[in-house]
Parts: structure tokens; sequence; C-alpha cells
């Protein structure tokens, strides 16, 4: 380089927008192996979410409960449609659907532990229902699921809820796999399928299609339980309206919607990030399905996809549930992605808050995986004495809230409790931009 | 023999009356009358009854069976005997589709023809069928025996782990990952034995075995086509 070179300013070097580094990243992976890229979680990338909405608090207009004093119920009863023996919880966090399988034995107990400790239920997933996770559930909501994986009747009746899945948020549309890797001597009993093999579950349900075919299906699981449980119907955020509403007409006693931020064992990454509707635009209409079909209240709506903290959980009740449910939460609240794991995470490729390969069975926390030195790694007790306090604390931080409002109770949240920070979030939520009264789309203003 | 008119009964009072019936229940004959195409007949049962529904069923008759034979003498309709787990459940006339889905033990005997998805995800239960069955039967098919007296529709096994299929007429189709395998002398005591145990005059030679090529177990990239 001469003198005359020197003096010329260079272009500084700019990574594209488009090409970004993960991108290319994920190109080279993808020319290398062949194969598309599967992980456990749900979608990453930033959305809408509960954090553009915010609280207004009490005014003049509005008098604030006494934090610490006055009383802020947090019960919620679920399935008073049609069953005989609704289920009663003392809060409205509820632990979602997560399978023996893609979680070890002790992660399943400590679910239950945790959620029992703290007056709320766990549920079943892909498998089947385990000894563990009955024997410390107090109440247990038993997950009917289109692989029909270790379904039976002497199961169906020894639980409190069943849950008919439709969906998922991760992957509304989509069916499930669990790769041979995590298929123990035990797992591949339960589901009827040889030891090391990749064990799909299907995308829709073997013996119904449709509405008209779901409700005969309710009927049925109604008559083999004597019509005692509630029977909950899951879908992913879709078409919420119209799924609440078809949900409803099925015979639903509660209805359970799952945004994309909701988490999976084990899909593929382009699916998770690319199909579904935040958790955000999901409840109001649902919950306008409801209201239209006088059924807000009567038929229970939970909500649940990136719920965290009890903020969230008064948010997503202000806009109209009537509880919540949590999946990835729960699991940190154990310890998943602990940063006492980080030279474990490095080996593996990855970070402390990252690591999402958990349908590879080799999580150093000891819950997404079927190996018995890691999973004896996760102490149930302790986990559940975590996820006991971490549930107790969003609780409390969701009354903090609620008596700030001025509600005695949570369910006495609502939409004119809120704001917005952003226009998408102000458009989804139906909630008016902060210091107006208007919103996107709002009837009467031509926008 | 204890009756039960669904003319003037109700299907929950049925299914509670035969739900209520305990391993060493006298009342081991049941007729049901007039069932009239209703939905979820002899559901959930769990004792060793004999249950005889006079006439053609809706969907989901004899879901989840255990132990009791339902013995129905017109058609049924979709998802019959679904989920099984023991016993047994014959058919004098057609199923409807997804006849058997999901069952897990016990003997689906069906003396007419079967619709589309016989038998699909089936993980361990017996099925044998007079007539001839519709596409994608044994769709996932997991464990257990499906046999077809008759024909076979299209992509019969698509999909397939370990149940094991035997068919004596034509196969329109083989679904993915389904190939034609040997029959070996314990398929043929297989056969010989559920044909028996279903009442039906065919010799077990006559059969053809269809079962997993097992290349689809693991996810490969070279069979992508396939999925």
């Amino acid at each position: 380089m001469n003198e005359h070179d020197k003096r010329i300013p260079q272009t500084v070097p700019i990574q594209s927008a488009t090409f970004s580094n993960p991108i290319n990243a994920e190109i080279r992976r993808a020319a290398a192996t062949g194969i598309y890229d599967i992980r456990g979680g749900g979608a990453k990338r930033k959305v809408p979410h509960f954090d553009d909405l915010l609280f207004l608090g009490a005014s003049i207009s509005r008098y604030p409960l006494e934090g610490y004093r006055e009383k802020c119920d947090t019960s919620v009863t679920l399935g008073t449609r049609f069953a005989k023996n609704p289920i009663k919880l003392d809060i409205p966090i509820t632990i979602a659907g997560m399978s023996f399988g893609a979680l070890s034995a002790q992660a399943k107990e400590a679910l239950g532990r945790g959620a029992s400790a703290a007056g709320t239920s766990t549920t079943t997933g892909d498998g089947g229902m385990t000894e563990e996770e009955r024997g410390h559930s107090k109440t247990l909501v038993y997950q009917y699921l289109p692989s029909r994986y270790g379904m039976n009747p002497d199961d169906l009746r020894r639980a409190d809820a069943i849950e008919i899945v439709v969906g998922q948020g991760a992957k509304p549309g989509g069916g499930g796999m669990l790769l041979g890797q995590k298929i123990s001597d035990r797992v591949a009993e339960m589901r009827t399928l040889p030891k090391g093999i990749d064990q799909r579950s299907a995308c829709r349900h073997p013996d119904w299609t449709g509405p008209d075919d779901l409700e005969i299906k309710i009927l049925e699981l109604r008559e083999i339980t004597g019509w005692r449980v509630p029977i909950y119907v899951k879908v992913g955020g879709t078409r919420p309206y119209y799924d609440t509403a078809l949900a409803v007409k099925a015979g639903a006693d509660v209805v359970v919607l799952d945004g994309m931020q909701g988490g999976t064992a084990a899909t593929q990454d382009v699916f998770i990030e690319n199909v579904g509707l935040p958790t955000l635009a999901c409840i109001r209409p649902a919950v306008r399905a409801l209201q239209d079909l006088g059924m807000h209240r009567e038929v229970q709506l939970i909500v649940s996809g990136g719920i965290r903290t009890g903020a969230d959980v008064a948010k997503a009740m202000a806009l109209g549930a009537d509880a919540v449910a949590i999946g990835t939460a729960a699991l940190i609240a154990l310890g998943d992605n602990d940063p006492k794991w980080e030279a474990e995470y490095q080996k593996l490729g990855t970070t402390t808050g990252a690591y999402d390969d958990w349908h590879e069975g080799r999580d150093p926390a000891g819950i997404t995986t079927q190996d018995p030195e890691l999973a004896a790694r996760l102490d149930p007790v302790e986990a559940g004495r975590r996820l006991r306090n971490y549930l107790k604390v969003m609780t409390l931080e969701a009354q903090t809230i609620a008596r700030a409002c001025g509600h005695n109770h949570l369910h006495n949240l609502e939409p004119e409790d809120l704001c917005a920070l952003t226009m998408e979030a102000a458009a989804m939520a139906q909630i008016p931009l902060a210091g107006t009264d208007w919103y996107p789309g709002k009837p009467g203003t031509g926008y | 023999m204890q009756k039960i008119d669904l003319a003037t009964q109700t299907l929950r009072e049925m299914n509670a009356t035969l739900q209520a019936q305990k391993d060493q229940t006298n009342a081991t004959q049941w007729d049901i009358e007039n069932p009239r195409g209703a939905h979820a007949i002899a559901v959930g049962l769990d004792a060793p009854i004999e249950v005889t529904v006079r006439g053609s069923t809706g969907y989901y008759c004899a879901g989840m069976n255990k132990q009791a034979t339902v013995h129905v003498t017109g058609s049924a309709g979709p998802g019959v005997a679904e989920n099984m787990m023991s016993g047994t459940v014959i058919i004098d006339g057609d199923a409807s589709q997804y006849a058997g889905a999901t069952g897990r033990g016990g003997l689906l005997v069906i003396k007419g023809n079967a619709a589309s998805r016989c038998g699909i995800s089936m993980k361990g239960i017996d099925i044998v069928v007079q007539g001839n069955i519709g596409h994608m039967s044994a769709f996932m098919g997991q464990a257990g025996n499906l046999v077809v007296c008759g024909d076979a529709g299209d992509a019969l096994g698509d999909s397939l782990y370990e149940a094991r299929l035997f068919v004596r007429g034509s196969v329109k189709s083989l679904g993915a990952d389904c190939v034609e395998k040997e029959v070996r002398p314990e398929h043929l005591e297989i056969l010989r034995d559920l044909l028996e145990r279903a009442g039906i005059d065919a010799k077990p030679e006559e059969f053809r075995r269809y079962g997993s090529a097992r290349k689809l177990y693991n996810f490969d990239v070279d069979n992508a086509a396939a999925y």
C-alpha cells in the first residue's frame, strides 16, 4: 500500500441484515448435514408480547386495595360446564403438558411435587401417565394425543381432567418426534415401539377429523369416565376465534390456547419460528368467541406460550383468560439452563440460556434426558421446592398488580386496566396505545 | 339375559350399567335393543360379560373395551373398538373407517368389509376382516396382526412399525416402508389361530404377509423422498 492509498478512507465491513451470521451458519449446517435443524423450546424470535403492555394502576376513579392486608383471591375452578367434578385450584397458574420421554422421570416427579405444593395442576404428555407424576400430583390432567402412546382406560379414569390435544403453539398442524437416542427401555415399553427408533407422533388424531367428530369423541370420553372429569381441548394459536368457538360447540369444558412462544420437546426450527400466532394475538379473539357464545367464564380459557412472571399472568387474565399454563418457565425453575452447568453447555457447543437441544437427551441439568446418570443429577424434592417457590412468587406478583388496580380477585382484572406501548401490541391485544383511547382496528375509528 | 332398550333408556344409563359389572358378576349376558346408530355404545367396559347389540351402531362402539365380548349384529360406525385393551368385538356387517384404531389387545372380527384406515396406529390388537379393507389401513401400525380375507386398498401399511399384515386377496398398493415378506411357519400358526378364533373358514397358506422394511425407523436424508 503506498502513501496515496493510505489516505483513502476504507469502507467498514457491513454484515448483511438478510444474510446474518446466524442465517449463514444455518445454511452451512444444512449444507453439511442435509437435515433441518430440530430443537426444543418455543419461538425465539422477538414478537409482540406481554412486555408491550402496562397496567394503569389505581387513580381517582379507582381505588387500590391495601397490599398484604386486603384479600386478593387467586383461586380458579375449571370444568364447570359439564363435569361432575370440576377442578378447583388455589392459583391460576397450571403446569402444561410435557411427556415422560421428553423429560426424565425425576423431572416429571418434580413438576408434580411443585405443582401440588403450590395448589395447582400438572399435565401428562405424549407417552402416557407415569406412576411418579400420578403419585406426586394432587391434580393431574391426562393428555389425549394423536399418537395415543400409553393411552388406556384405567389411567383415563385416574385422571382429574382430560386434555384433548388438537395442536400446540410451537407447531400447530405438526406432529412430534422423539428421537431414538431418548428411547430407553421404559419409554419404548410405554409407547409399544422398539427401543432406539425415532418415534413419530401423528399430527392429527387417528379416529376423528373435524369439529363434528370431536363432539362425538368428547361424548365417548365422557361416557368412559362417567361424566366425572372436565374435558379440555387444547389448540395451537392459529385461528383462535374459530377454534375456540368450535371447541365450545364440540362440548369442551375448558379451552387451552397455546401461542407460538409455547415450547416443544423437539420440532423443526423452521416450524417453531414460522408457524402460528404470538400468544398476545390469540387471547382477545378467543375471549370474543366465548363472549359471542355467552360462554365466557362458563367455558374456561387457559392461555399458554411465553408466560414468565406474575405480570404476564395478570396481563393474560386482564385480557380475559381464566388461567395460564407454563412449560418452559417451569423447566427453568427446576434447573434447566442453569449457569452452574455452563462448562458442560460449552462442551455441547452452546451456552447457558441458549441450550435447546432437548431432543438429544444430553441435558446437563438432567431434565430433558433419559440418561440415568444425567437424570440422577436432578433431585425431584429440591427441584419441586424450587418450582413451588416460583409459582408462589408469580402468584404474589399477580396479586400485587391486581390490588394496585383495585381488584380483590385476579379474575376481576380487565382490559381497561391495560395500555399498550406499541402499535403492534395495541392492535393485537386491542388495548389502547398508552396515552390514547385508540388502538388500530378499533370499531368506529375508521382505521 | 339382561336387556337394555335404548328406545326407553339413555346412553348414560346403559353404559353406567354395563360399566358397573365386576369380574365376578352373574349378569354375564346383555342385550342392547334399538341402538339405531347411537354413538359410544358399550364403551369402557371392564368385565367378562357378553353384550349383544341388536342393530347398527354409530361411532366408537366398544371403545377402550377390556375383557368383554361385544357382538354387533348390524354394521358399525367409525372407530369401532378404538383403543381396545382386551376382549372380543364382533361386527356381523361392515365397519366404517378407523376400525380398531390404536387398539392394544383383544380380537376385533369384522364379518363384512372395513373402510379406510382399518387398524390405524394399532398397538397390539388382532383384527380379522372377512371382506375387504380400504385405503391407508394399518397406517403407522405398531404391533398386532391385521388379517384380511379379501382385498386391501391403496397404501397398505404406510409408515408401518412392527404390526404384521396378512392379505388373502389383492393389495392395490403398499404404503411407504411396507414390503411383502416371507410367510414362515410361525406366521401360518398365527393365521390358523386367528382365523379359528374369528370363525372364518380360510386356509392360512392362501395369505401373503406384509411388514415394515424398517428403513424409515431413524431419519436418513437419503430417504427424504419417502417422508
